[in-house]
């Protein structure tokens, strides 16, 4: 009897020692699942979540401060993604963040009517706005990640943002659709459907 | 004849088309008089665009370089003729989305008049260095010509630890109707022949195997006697069975050498290397030569065009001048396409213009929309006997379909060539192909979206720790003036000066020893 609890005593006292060491010597830097959720998130960088960032989203996310869903930009792409790698339901966008819009959005700055002030500079978290006191300035439209944070700023509202141009190099292949013609098959979809019988 | 029996593999899947060559092999290849109008794409080859050297009002001379090279994965293009740009400005392209992109127009003055802008021509490449052979062919311009438009340059450039043990040239035209190439190797067949000793110089190896599919017996014996002509062993040219898709250069190397090229590999790390004969045609005329590439040999066939032939002509032609001098459009014609049946792409209008890319201009007489109507797939499996590429067609079809794109791609999508077999077969008539594009594209922007995201991600790390570096740095300064204010007592003060005047006098000091010791020298 005293043996048993002797030995389950001595093991425990074991086991906890190697346990203790091991979350010393292998203790991890930083948060891995915050990492995981910056990695899915689009770093538009725009604060839509009411986070100033796409970073700080992630970690409210991985302590569970905050819901997946209050990334706009993303959309149900990135919630979806985010819903398989902390295994919760996903769950459709919060309107009160803002719309997802389905194409790709640039700034774009009027330069006749910019007066060069810098404040869109300042407001760019990406830097992707160049210029200098009352020189006009521009956008990269490459590094431009459409956040809409250079608007508020603008004293003369010259900022619009525009859907990025398809260029030959950056089209998709659409989703194959069907037009069903009156001559090849009936108008009915259903009928379309169905298999033919070889006669 | 000599006929070396040389032991050939076999594919799987493939198909017996009809092929419809004799339509336009018939004929001498023709000149047509010159477009009044030539529309230069800006690029014309897989990569970048590259840089423009030219303004709208410029005169060029036949040959003139209209945009440079240098910068990665670039090529130039070159003037077509001489003449005038009229202007620079996007122009609709052979594209399947039939979009513009930047062309350079160019008015042709008649003369065609090469100036001085002809490059230094070398008579005897076996005498000059592969390296410089090759940084002449990337200046000419030259790409895979076959459809591809690989940079010609990029694909010779070999690596030292893979020996090369075979060039390939890539003659099988497998595709109906197609018979630019068939053309050609009967026509110039030295002039190939020539330029693939030029390849082989500079890729450094001792065999090459020309690949002919045997519904082509005049080429192949044009070219076997241009062998014997020019007393060239080293050199095999292989009647291949007819059977698409062979062309294509995977299925070509397995065909030839038994050899099949890894999954998402290269065939130069098989020690192979493939080319298409008019883009050897290209490099034995820019090195010999000196001439860019400026024309090519193209195929205008179809059962909506009157007088289906073969043309060499400009690039930048419109199709429109191509139609109009091949006797214009029956009435039986209902689509425009690049390219051949299985893989050409559909065109929207005839104002585009001739690229380095285009080997068939196909008016078909059955139009794109009238095409039978999908049925739902009842995996009969018929597409995964004829896959060239032993993929399963329907599982790929299935997971495009429902846009799960990691099984897609677990099921080799990026192994997927777009041959068309899968599609040809399907007796529901599902359109296959698109929906591996549209899987492809979708995946492809996902990886270029994940990609923009980590460059945004760095920049706004960059931004965020410049800003703190800033606030830093300002309140370094603060502080620091926030001491001195405190130092500025009159002791300090004192000590401040004490300790100026002392720095002065050794100063001084300094400069008197030194102007001694400079005397004392002299």
């Amino acid at each position: 009897m005293l043996t048993a609890i002797l030995i389950v005593s001595g093991l425990a006292a074991v086991f906890g020692l190697l346990l203790g060491y091991a979350a010393i010597r292998y203790k991890v830097e930083g948060d891995p699942i915050a990492d995981k959720v910056d990695a899915i998130l689009p770093q538009t960088q725009c604060g839509q979540c009411g986070f100033p960032g796409c970073r700080p989203y992630a970690e409210a996310i991985a302590k569970g401060e905050a819901d997946i869903n209050h990334c706009p930009p993303g959309g149900e792409a990135t919630i979806k993604a985010l819903a398989e790698l902390l295994g919760v339901e996903a769950k459709p966008l919060n309107d009160e963040n803002g719309e997802h819009s389905s194409v790709p959005l640039v700034a774009v700055i009027d330069e006749n009517t910019c007066i060069g002030c810098t404040l869109c500079i300042q407001a760019c978290p990406v830097d992707a706005i160049v210029g200098a006191a009352k020189h006009m300035h521009t956008i990269i439209e490459s590094e431009c990640t459409g956040c809409k944070l250079c608007l508020p700023p603008c004293p003369v509202d010259c900022i619009a943002m525009v859907p990025a141009k398809v260029e030959p190099a950056t089209w998709k292949w659409p989703y194959p659709v069907y037009t069903l013609t009156q001559q090849s098959a009936p108008s009915n979809d259903a009928n379309a459907q169905a298999p033919k019988v070889a006669s | 004849m000599i006929q070396t029996l040389h032991k050939l593999w076999r594919n799987h899947g493939g198909l017996h088309l009809d092929y419809h060559k004799e339509d336009s092999n018939a004929a001498p290849t023709r000149h047509l008089p010159m477009a009044e109008e030539l529309i230069i794409p800006l690029q014309q080859h897989s990569g970048y665009k590259p840089t423009l050297t030219v303004n709208a009002g410029d005169y060029v001379y036949k040959g003139q370089e209209l945009a440079s090279h240098t910068g990665f994965m670039k090529v130039p293009v070159h003037a077509s003729t001489s003449g005038t740009i009229t202007a620079i400005e996007e122009r609709p392209i052979a594209h399947p989305s039939g979009l513009s992109d930047v062309c350079i127009i160019l008015k042709p003055d008649g003369k065609d008049d090469w100036g001085n802008a002809r490059m230094p021509t070398y008579p005897d490449p076996s005498q000059v260095d592969g390296e410089i052979l090759r940084q002449r062919i990337c200046a000419a311009g030259i790409v895979g010509m076959g459809g591809a438009v690989f940079p010609a340059a990029i694909k010779l450039n070999v690596h030292d630890n893979i020996p090369i043990e075979a060039l390939i040239i890539n003659g099988a035209e497998c595709e109906p109707y197609i018979t630019c190439d068939d053309r050609l190797m009967r026509e110039k067949p030295l002039e190939i022949l020539r330029g693939v000793q030029i390849m082989m110089h500079i890729i450094a190896t001792q065999r090459c195997l020309i690949g002919i599919e045997d519904n082509k017996p005049e080429a192949i014996a044009a070219m076997q006697a241009a062998c014997e002509e020019l007393g060239e062993q080293r050199i095999e040219i292989i009647p291949i069975p007819t059977l698409y898709p062979s062309g294509s250069e995977k299925q070509l190397i397995k065909i030839l050498t038994g050899k099949e090229v890894p999954s998402g590999g290269r065939p130069s790390t098989l020690g192979i290397v493939c080319h298409n004969p008019a883009t050897a045609r290209a490099i034995y005329r820019a090195v010999v030569l000196g001439e860019p590439l400026i024309d090519r040999y193209l195929t205008i066939t179809g059962k909506g065009v009157a007088q289906p032939c073969n043309v060499e002509v400009p690039l930048g032609t419109p199709i429109q001048h191509l139609i109009a001098h091949s006797g214009g459009y029956t009435p039986a014609a209902k689509r425009l396409a690049m390219g051949g049946p299985m893989m050409g792409v559909s065109l929207h209008t005839d104002q585009i213009p001739v690229v380095k890319a285009t080997n068939c201009i196909l008016v078909s007489d059955i139009p794109e929309s009238e095409q039978q109507p999908a049925l739902p797939c009842i995996r009969c499996g018929l597409c995964a006997e004829a896959c060239p590429v032993t993929l399963l067609p329907q599982q790929l079809y299935w997971h495009s379909r429902a846009r799960d794109f990691d099984k897609a791609e677990q099921y080799h999508l990026f192994d997927c060539i777009e041959c068309g077999c899968c599609a040809y077969v399907c007796p529901s008539h599902i359109r296959l192909v698109d929906y591996y594009r549209f899987a492809k594209a979708e995946i492809r922007t996902q990886r270029d979206a994940k990609t923009k995201a980590n460059i945004a991600r760095e920049r706004h790390d960059f931004h965020q720790e410049r800003l703190e570096r800033a606030k830093r740095e300002k309140a370094e300064k603060l502080a620091k003036h926030k001491e001195q204010a405190q130092t500025n007592t009159d002791d300090g003060k004192k000590a401040a000066i004490q300790a100026a005047l002392e720095r002065a006098k050794a100063k001084k000091a300094e400069a008197a020893a030194q102007t001694t010791t400079g005397e004392t020298t002299e």
